[in-house]
């Protein structure tokens, strides 16, 4: 459906000697470097760009920048598609590929565009009343949910991963410039000469920012080459940094500014290890914001019909893109600034219609300027209503702004300006409220709560000459330059009288779909709707219409929505009041906030040091925090129950050899670390004789079990702890908060040494054996006793050896430095070659443990005391310790409490499950009392059953009675008896062995 | 995005803390045997949740280890000061990021 080129012969910043092939749909185009896609489309005729969001209207562009509300764009194939790319500051390159988005089966005969037709059923809130309403959980509305939520969204993210690659960067500055428009350089040049480091931030390739869209002339050079001049001047200078294509998104505290740098968007793809974007975090002493402001649109009929376009977008596309958008134009503006479009249009060679200007006494000096070109300026009047469809409009029809009367004039483009709103998104984010400026009918920003100032446009100055000595004032300030030698130039439009902006909210007349947000497809009605209903808070009113809740986040309809709201509540505009706006200033990737942390830099792995032999046995792998540990080594055949079932039966039957590094191990020293560890564990630890180990545990404040594990005393100062696997990181956290913080006299010194030691468990009746083959210590029951611990050894290496045991059976645990951990755990496994060690992984570890109904993570849960876990007898009456104050609270002690019990199926082989309820009866009437939980499961290696651990009401007391586990979700039902949690070996005879 | 002037390490960014909790909390004397419940359970569960200033105890875990007190603004974020977890706090220039 193009149409003829609208490329001018001559003129514009492109360079047509540079030609550049691209497809939209399938179909192929050409354009010129410099284009963007949003230019290339227009020169070739294409003014249909988008489907709008709900009402699926033909949208064109709008805008020329980064408020793009319309033209969203799907850019790129494969794993590298993105949707919802603005085609206004998507840069044209050879071979970029896009396609239009929300439209079925094509851009031109979209079949959702009938959602116009039921547009009155469909309006603000329908989503809100049809959950209220009489369909409400009704099957139909299942239904018509699914379909709602099939139409919502706008384009469609790859399904594939993203192939490139992001950085991240840190970067500090004395003075952080953002913009590179005329206040932008102005700024910088001036902080330059401060001789700190300066750096200017672009959103765009190119500085220059208006300079580039408008006929400006400086110095006797055009805007561009002024900007171009002044590029050249800061580039040379060593503590300048130049950041071209590079938003500043958002403005956090302390003075740091996250920006998106697009090092690779306008290229095919990246280069080899040229990452695709950069996120810069800038630290800066003072921040000029000169983010320059962002033109509004007028609100009548049908304003959002392709070729209606902003007025200064229009100039952009005819100045720096050499594009004549329409050959027959008509200018709508409430502001003087729009006349600038009529004057540049004519002079590309189009034909300007008319400029319809609301306000009674018009324009100043440029007003003069277009009636000597013979343009007719109808002052007192409006467009009430655009006429066409999806190829563009044919006519305009104009109303006097009171009176009556309506004229019908040809028209191809229609340029509308409703003043220019700052970019007060940045000082926004800081917390600083924008204030209206009721002179200049727009937000200024408010007192700064940073250190930051807004210049040029972006704090409502708009003429060039104010812009430049703005910014030159607020770059020399921030420099602490009290003169600089560089004066700001008088750009030749300096001097030019103008009438001051008059309001037009909306223009007179009620015909056609009036829209607001064009993003969200929110219409004067939605507006007036919402203030029917009550929503009449701008919150309200966002959240209720979706206001300004696009990709766009309201760049182009927030003030227009407000301000109709006010008047429809006879508010002032400010009584009204504005929406926060929060980071990011324009949409930002994922992909550039997680950086280079994703796939395994996600999180690092940490290996124990036997990690290459688990691997080389072809372990199956489980992660257990950052670590990875052996969960069983299976044998051909076998499945994770049949490998850990054996691996437990040879652990029992002979011996069995376990990687527990991952254990937090922590270092305690100093002549307080007995009264210490008083102190932080329940039980008690003075007597402790050197050469001995303990276990112990640790209660929160609140009297709740924490974490447990045997802490050793190697010297009369000296103890080395061992916690949990999962609390290694929160234990050693906690003992230095008291100490550092809570007890700052006692003389103690922890260290974490998880990383230092690696540790080998070697468990059954037959470790004995084994050890005595690699350690060179008496290991007889008198010389190295159950709970004893010394200086050993081990292979050649000096190490630890602890007798200590979490399966029950006879077991020791050897420690040696970690760079020797895989010498020693092989030399274990060749002495028990002859004996038939075996290897095993945290299922058979977990099992013997639940076997030997020894207290772990899932029982621990957060909740348990040590009563509920029968180690109430650890809790010491003698001493004082973290949690005795508020362990015997009223509710955590009698007999409500669910009490650490074991259990087994009453059928002797049912699978238990992990997190299933308990309940007193199989059947009884909902709501039923839960009176306990299974907290572990695991198998029986002697009887060859199923059992469990769990907690239930009342406990022990009730051993010997039948339960029942509940698991709703799979409707299973299993009765359980309640038994002694210790299933093997209660006496605890083999550990003495 | 804070920056914390660590006593001991100098400016870092909050990446590297922890935040722990009141700064302000005193726990009752270990061993004394008489403290009252109500004590007990004001320093386990009741915090004052200040507009402005308020004292914090922040853990460089990613650093040097060491708790620190931190005065920070929970209105505006910013840092009057940061100190050692124990001993005097010597005032600094009230406003300014130290």
């Amino acid at each position: 459906m193009s149409g003829p080129s609208k490329r001018l012969t001559e003129g514009g910043l492109i360079d047509r000697s540079k030609s550049l092939g691209f497809t939209f749909d399938g179909k192929r185009y050409s354009g010129f470097e410099g284009d963007t896609l949003a230019s290339a489309l227009l020169a070739n005729g294409e003014v249909l760009m988008a489907r709008s969001f709900k009402y699926h209207r033909p949208r064109g562009v709008m805008s020329a920048g980064p408020e793009e509300p319309n033209a969203l764009i799907k850019l790129r194939t494969g794993a590298r598609q993105e949707p919802n790319t603005r085609a206004t500051m998507i840069e044209l390159y050879d071979g970029l590929v896009a396609e239009s988005q929300n439209r079925k089966p094509s851009l031109r005969w979209d079949y959702q565009a009938m959602n116009q037709l039921i547009g009155r059923f469909i309006p603000a809130g329908f989503y809100y009343k049809t959950f209220m309403g009489p369909f409400a959980n009704t099957k139909l509305w299942m239904q018509f949910e699914k379909l709602i939520r099939k139409s919502a969204g706008m384009g469609e993210a790859s399904w594939e991963a993203d192939p490139d690659l992001y950085t991240h960067r840190s970067a500090h500055c004395e003075v952080l410039v953002i913009g590179g428009g005329p206040a932008g350089l102005a700024a910088a040049r001036a902080a330059a000469e401060g001789g700190g480091r300066v750096i200017l931030v672009e959103e765009t390739p190119h500085l220059g920012g208006r300079l580039r869209k408008d006929s400006e002339v400086i110095d006797g050079l055009s805007g561009s080459d002024w900007a171009a001049a002044m590029e050249t001047d800061l580039a040379g200078r060593d503590n300048v940094r130049i950041l071209k294509r590079t938003t500043a998104f958002g403005y956090y505290d302390q003075n740091m500014v996250g920006c998106c740098e697009r090092v690779a968007d306008h290229l095919v793809e990246p280069a080899a290890h040229q990452p695709r974007q950069r996120m810069w975090n800038i630290r800066a002493g003072r921040v000029i914001i000169a983010a320059g402001a962002v033109e509004q649109p007028l609100v009548f009929g049908d304003n959002d019909r392709p070729n209606i376009m902003l007025a200064g977008a229009v100039r952009a596309y005819v100045n720096e893109y050499g594009v004549l958008p329409g050959e027959r134009a008509i200018v709508f503006a409430n502001n003087d600034d729009g006349y600038r479009t009529a004057l540049d249009l004519a002079k590309a060679g189009g034909n300007v219609k008319a400029v319809v200007d609301p306000r009674d006494e018009g324009a100043g000096e440029l007003a003069d300027a277009v009636r000597a070109l013979d343009i007719p300026v109808l002052n007192g009047h409006a467009i009430s209503r655009a006429r066409g469809g999806a190829t563009g409009i044919q006519a305009a029809e104009i109303v006097p702004v009171s009176g009556s009367g309506m004229q019908h004039m040809d028209c191809d483009l229609i340029a509308m300006s409703g003043g220019w709103q700052p970019t007060v998104h940045l000082s926004s984010q800081t917390g600083s409220k924008p204030v209206w400026d009721d002179s200049l009918k727009c937000f200024v920003p408010g007192a700064p709560r940073q250190k930051e100032v807004s210049a040029g446009a972006a704090a409502g100055t708009l003429s060039l000459a104010d812009c430049l000595s703005a910014g030159r004032k607020a770059g020399a300030e921030a420099a602490g330059v009290s003169a600089p030698s560089w004066s700001a130039p008088k750009p030749e439009s300096a001097g030019l009288k103008s009438n001051p902006t008059a309001a037009l909210w909306e223009a007179p007349g009620t015909k056609g779909k009036r829209f607001v947000d064009h993003q969200d497809d929110v219409t004067t009605s939605d507006v007036k709707l919402a203030h029917r209903e009550g929503f009449i808070s701008v919150e309200h009113l966002k959240r209720y219409t979706t206001l300004g809740m696009g990709t766009d986040q309201g760049k182009t309809s927030n003030l227009n929505g407000l301000a109709i709201m006010a008047s429809l509540t006879g508010k002032t505009i400010p009584e009204t009041g504005t929406t926060t706006f929060r980071p990011p200033y324009t949409p930002v990737s994922i992909g550039l906030l997680g950086g280079p942390e994703v796939g395994k830099h996600f999180a690092p792995l940490r290996r124990t040091a036997m990690d290459s032999w688990h691997d080389e046995q072809g372990c199956e792998w489980i992660d257990a925090g950052l670590w990875r540990r052996p969960r069983y080594y299976p044998k051909a055949g076998e499945g994770i129950f049949e490998a850990y079932v054996r691996e437990t039966k040879e652990t029992r039957g002979g011996v069995g050899v376990c990687d527990v590094t991952t254990l937090g191990k922590i270092d305690i020293q100093g002549p307080d670390a007995a009264d210490f560890l008083n102190r932080v564990y329940t039980n008690g630890w003075k007597a402790l004789a050197v050469g001995k180990a303990r276990y112990g545990l640790m209660c929160r404040e609140d009297g709740i079990v924490f974490d447990d594990g045997t802490t050793s005393r190697l010297a009369e100062d000296h103890f080395v702890m061992t916690t949990t696997t999962a609390n290694a990181v929160k234990v050693m956290a906690w003992l230095e908060y008291y100490l550092q913080f809570v007890w700052p006299d006692l003389k103690v010194q922890v260290t974490s040494v998880t990383d230092q030691w690696a540790a080998v468990a070697v468990a059954g009746p037959k470790s004995r054996a084994l050890l005595e083959k690699v350690v060179d210590i008496d290991l007889s029951n008198d010389a190295f006793p159950f709970m004893a611990c010394g200086d050993v050894s081990a292979a050649g290496v000096k190490g630890r050896l602890f007798r200590i045991s979490f399966s029950g059976e006879m077991a020791f645990e050897l420690n040696v430095p970690a760079d020797y951990g895989r010498h020693v755990w092989e030399a274990v496994m060749k002495a028990g070659e002859e004996l038939g060690a075996v290897a095993y992984g945290t299922e058979a570890l977990g099992n013997m443990r639940i076997e030997k109904g020894h207290v772990a993570g899932p029982e621990l849960d957060g909740r348990t005391t040590a009563d509920d876990l029968n180690l109430g007898k650890m809790m010491s009456t003698k001493k004082d310790f973290i949690g005795k104050r508020l362990a015997y609270r009223e509710d955590l002690v009698g007999d409500h409490r669910h009490k650490f019990v074991g259990l087994m199926p009453v059928d002797g082989k049912s699978k238990l499950i992990q997190g299933a309820q308990i309940t007193e009866n199989a059947n009884d009437p909902l709501p039923v009392k839960m009176i306990g939980n299974v907290t572990s499961t695991g198998y029986n290696s002697e009887t060859e059953m199923p059992i469990a651990l769990g907690l239930v009401e009342g406990g022990l007391a009730r051993e010997g009675d039948i339960v029942h586990m509940q698991y709703p979700l799979r409707n299973v039902t299993v009765p359980v008896k309640v038994c002694h949690p210790i299933f093997i070996d209660r006496e605890g005879a083999r550990h003495h062995g | 995005m804070l920056v914390i002037n660590c006593p001991w390490c100098g400016p870092r960014d909050m990446e590297e803390f922890t935040y722990v909790g009141d700064g302000t909390l005193k726990r009752p004397e270990i061993g004394s045997e008489e403290t009252d419940q109500k004590a007990w359970y004001e320093y386990t569960y009741i915090r004052d949740n200040p507009r402005g200033p308020h004292l914090e105890v922040w853990h460089h875990a990613a650093g040097c280890r060491q708790h620190v007190r931190v005065k920070r603004d929970t209105l505006t974020h910013e840092i009057h000061g940061c100190w050692p977890a124990s001993g005097e706090m010597a005032d600094t220039t009230e406003g300014e990021t130290k």
